[in-house]
């Protein structure tokens, strides 16, 4: 890539690269996000470009970011016809290029089949899951080759830096910012042009700009798809942010656990200062900013502002008292603004199209469009992006297909271990950042864990607790000491050792947590427990009164016993199970005993028949 | 295992690699971890006596991110995924049977050196949920009886 010296070589390099381009061509996109990896997509992909080479053909595969519908990978796309296929498998590929890319010919088999009127579909976009999301920030993953700056900008990737330098004020990109409603993606939910603003004001130099890539939220991934697929758009917002405050510096801090998100963003990172978009005097301009990567070193809290600085200065990631805000004393002492991920990859959408267009998207205060993980006990998992206000029911019915297995909805959780569980009275909330608060859960960054009948609330209570027990740093007592009673209470109630009382004292100790503790973990951790108790509150006393875990989760108070007309003593139970508490004869109805049965679940699991009952 | 006089050298040069920077301290144990799979407790020394920072703020840092491990670990790293989709999936169904198969708790490491059982608190690929990864693969709808192939899959390859 050459050097771009003003903001006319960028048009000219896009034009170039557009000119060269041609619609018509075949070209093969294979998804190649985490989840699709996990299915064995780069050997499909292999497989793709061999038979392809085999067969004498000219045509591109490209091993592009996630296209969302992680439950139907791997996904691969054919062009220009866009056929969509879904679960392909390396003995697929011969037909894929023999047939579909060289003569048209649609293969069924491979096409998504809509469970509800048994058609299939042979466009991504017809497909329930894709059909009502709006991708305005997700989209381009499924045609861009992430180590590609080339994919990039031939979708116009960096026209919005280009503006923002040559036709615009730092104040008027603020204003642009603020005037969008653009709110924090990551959890806060803080008007974004308000921080901006105040780091802009703030004395100090140099001042930074931090993109919050420390998606620690289980069951949240749409930070680490965005980083892994489509990278510039985190750093294209990130260089007007730099911009708009005035900052030299900035950093994007990396969960360890995603390291395909480090590669491709050190990639993107050189290619862009290749290229003459980042580092000195940015497309010609006296303007200049460079960023570096800072990885992560595992801990949930470094996802708090004060203690991702910390990290990131090499300490000990403990959250500090906020007496001064970051954007005035942030990463060493000096104005920082700190922006998720997802929130900076907005940006560049509002300075191309206008805060006009981006505030017409959502609701009355929260703007746009909001990623969402769709995860758990869910038919279509994956990732949608969808406009702020859309219903509960819509997502999890509409687009994710209702519950497997036509178990019943129980409850779907947000906001991660800081937010709450949602039950199903209230599915048709309009999901935005306010409603999910007055509901008692909240955004987080995007996560939605759904639960069926076979989900414990109380046991997942008790998971959120040890999470953020082994999480919180310690620092406040009211949270390292509080969070662990609170965990060995709900422990003695899935023991069957609960207390009248108890829920009330979880209620009482939430309070004193909630209130003494500096930083939001401490601050939210109470909200799974409260939550449950709120929705869930005849469960808890199911456990506490009548010994009993009515989802069948909590071990001391379930046995296990076997229906004798359904069980055809096939034996199969008594070979896995691990304390020979299963006994009978070939052919006969077996047994359980339950005083050497430790319910592991090893016969449930190989029982062909359903024959095990939990009670 | 490497020889002290290893362990110091390639410290120093990792430390040297990121010119010293007192703040690249995390980067500099992570790169150490990947060196020699654990930090080993003359490297964390030597850090500090590199670096000018104390050896109680290096062991600071080493046991605040999890991330860091400071015993040696099996050839093959098992990590279990205990994000909560796994877990409403029935993760810790699965975390049981490794812990009977490897005979190890999470944190821990058999005694022929050949596994460490990890636990992680998600790994992004909540479709394949419960997941394991092992090393850098992913094994993704899990159940307790592929536990049993895959353990048997990785100890015939290791002899």
């Amino acid at each position: 890539m050459i050097k771009m010296n003003n903001t006319e070589a960028l048009r000219q390099v896009q034009d170039d690269l557009k000119s060269q381009y041609d619609p018509k061509k075949k070209l093969v996109t294979i998804c190649a996000g985490t989840g699709c990896r996990g299915y064995g997509c780069i050997k499909v992909k292999e497989e793709l470009e061999a038979e392809i080479k085999k067969q004498n053909m000219d045509v591109e595969v490209r091993a592009t970011g996630c296209f969302g519908f992680c439950e139907k990978g791997p996904l691969v796309i054919i062009h220009p016809e866009k056929i969509f296929y879904q679960q392909v498998k390396i003995k697929d590929v011969p037909d894929i290029i023999s047939k579909t890319v060289a003569q048209g010919d649609v293969l069924e088999k491979l096409l998504y089949r809509d469970p509800q009127t048994n058609e299939t579909i042979m466009k991504e976009e017809d497909v329930p899951f894709y059909k009502k999301q709006n991708r305005l920030v997700f989209g381009q993953n499924g045609m861009i080759d992430p180590t590609r700056i080339e994919d990039y900008l031939i979708i116009g990737g960096y026209s919005a830096l280009a503006k923002a330098l040559s036709g615009m004020t730092p104040e008027g990109v603020i204003s642009e910012v603020k005037k969008a409603g653009l709110r924090g993606r990551g959890g806060g939910g803080f008007l974004a042009g308000i921080k901006w603003e105040g780091s802009r004001r703030a004395h100090g130099e140099p001042k930074y700009v931090i993109g919050n890539g420390d998606e620690g939220d289980p069951g949240a991934y749409m930070d680490r798809s965005l980083m892994e697929g489509n990278p510039h758009s985190v750093i294209e917002g990130m260089i007007i942010g730099a911009y708009a405050i005035g900052a030299s510096e900035g950093y994007i801090y990396v969960r360890n656990e995603y390291p395909l998100a480090v590669i491709h963003l050190t990639m993107a990172i050189e290619s862009a200062r290749e290229a003459g978009l980042l580092g000195r005097n940015i497309l010609g301009t006296d303007f200049s900013f460079d960023i570096k990567i800072s990885k992560g070193g595992g801990a949930f809290v470094c996802g708090e502002s004060s203690a991702l600085f910390a990290s990131i200065e090499g300490r000990a990631g403990e959250p500090r008292a906020k007496y001064v805000h970051a954007v005035e004393k942030g990463l060493w002492d000096k104005p920082t603004v700190l922006n998720n991920v997802e929130t900076w990859a907005n940006v560049p959408l509002i300075i191309s199209k206008g805060a006009d267009w981006y505030a017409s998207i959502g609701t009355e205060n929260s703007k746009g469009t909001k990623i969402f993980s769709l995860v758990g006990k869910i038919n279509n998992t994956g990732l949608i992006e969808v406009p702020m206000g859309m219903t509960l029911r819509e997502i999890i019915y509409g687009m994710g297909g209702g519950i497997p297995k036509g178990r019943k909805f129980k409850a779907v959780q947000t906001g991660g271990p800081s937010g709450g569980c949602i039950p199903e009275s209230l599915l048709d909330l309009q999901v935005d950042f306010d409603r999910l608060y007055e509901v008692g859960s909240m955004m987080g960054s995007g996560g939605m864990i759904v639960m069926d009948d076979r989900s414990c609330m109380v046991d997942v209570a008790k998971y959120f607790l040890a999470f953020l027990q082994e999480e919180s740093c310690g620092k406040c007592v009211p949270c390292r000491e509080g969070v662990r009673r609170m965990r060995e209470i709900l422990e003695d109630i899935c023991a069957g050792k609960g207390e009248e009382g108890d829920v009330e004292l979880l209620e009482h100790i939430s309070t004193g947590v909630a209130d003494g503790s500096l930083c939001a973990l401490g601050g939210s951790a109470p909200n799974p427990v409260l939550s449950t108790i709120k929705y869930f509150r005849e469960e808890y006393d199911a456990h506490i009164r009548d010994h009993r875990c009515p989802a069948g989760v909590c071990k001391a108070l379930i046995t296990y016993s076997i229906d004798p007309g359904k069980c055809t003593g096939c034996g199969l139970c008594i070979k896995v199970c691990p304390t020979q508490a299963v006994s009978g004869e070939k052919k006969k109805a077996h047994a359980i005993n339950n005083d050497l049965c430790t319910r592991c679940g090893a016969c449930i699991e190989s029982c062909k028949f359903d024959a095990i009952n939990v009670k | 295992m490497s020889k002290v006089s290893d362990i110091k050298l390639k410290t120093k040069q990792i430390v040297k690699k990121h010119k010293g920077d007192k703040s690249a301290l995390i980067a500099v144990l992570q790169d150490i971890q990947e060196a020699f799979n654990y930090l080993p407790k003359e490297a964390l020394i030597a850090v500090g006596d590199a670096m000018g920072i104390p050896a109680s703020r290096v062991y600071e840092v080493a046991t605040f991110y999890n991330a860091f491990s400071l015993n040696p670990r099996g050839e093959h790293i098992v990590k279990i995924c205990v994000g909560t989709a796994c877990h409403v999936r029935g993760a810790s169904a699965i975390l049981d049977k490794f812990e009977r198969t490897l005979l190890i708790k999470p944190g821990e490491t058999n005694q022929d050196q050949k596994f460490s059982l990890e636990l992680v608190n998600c790994v992004g690929a909540c479709a394949l949920g419960p997941v394991v990864v092992i090393d850098t693969e992913y094994h993704g709808q899990m159940t307790m009886a592929k536990v049993d192939k895959i353990i048997g899959k990785l100890k015939e390859g290791a002899q």
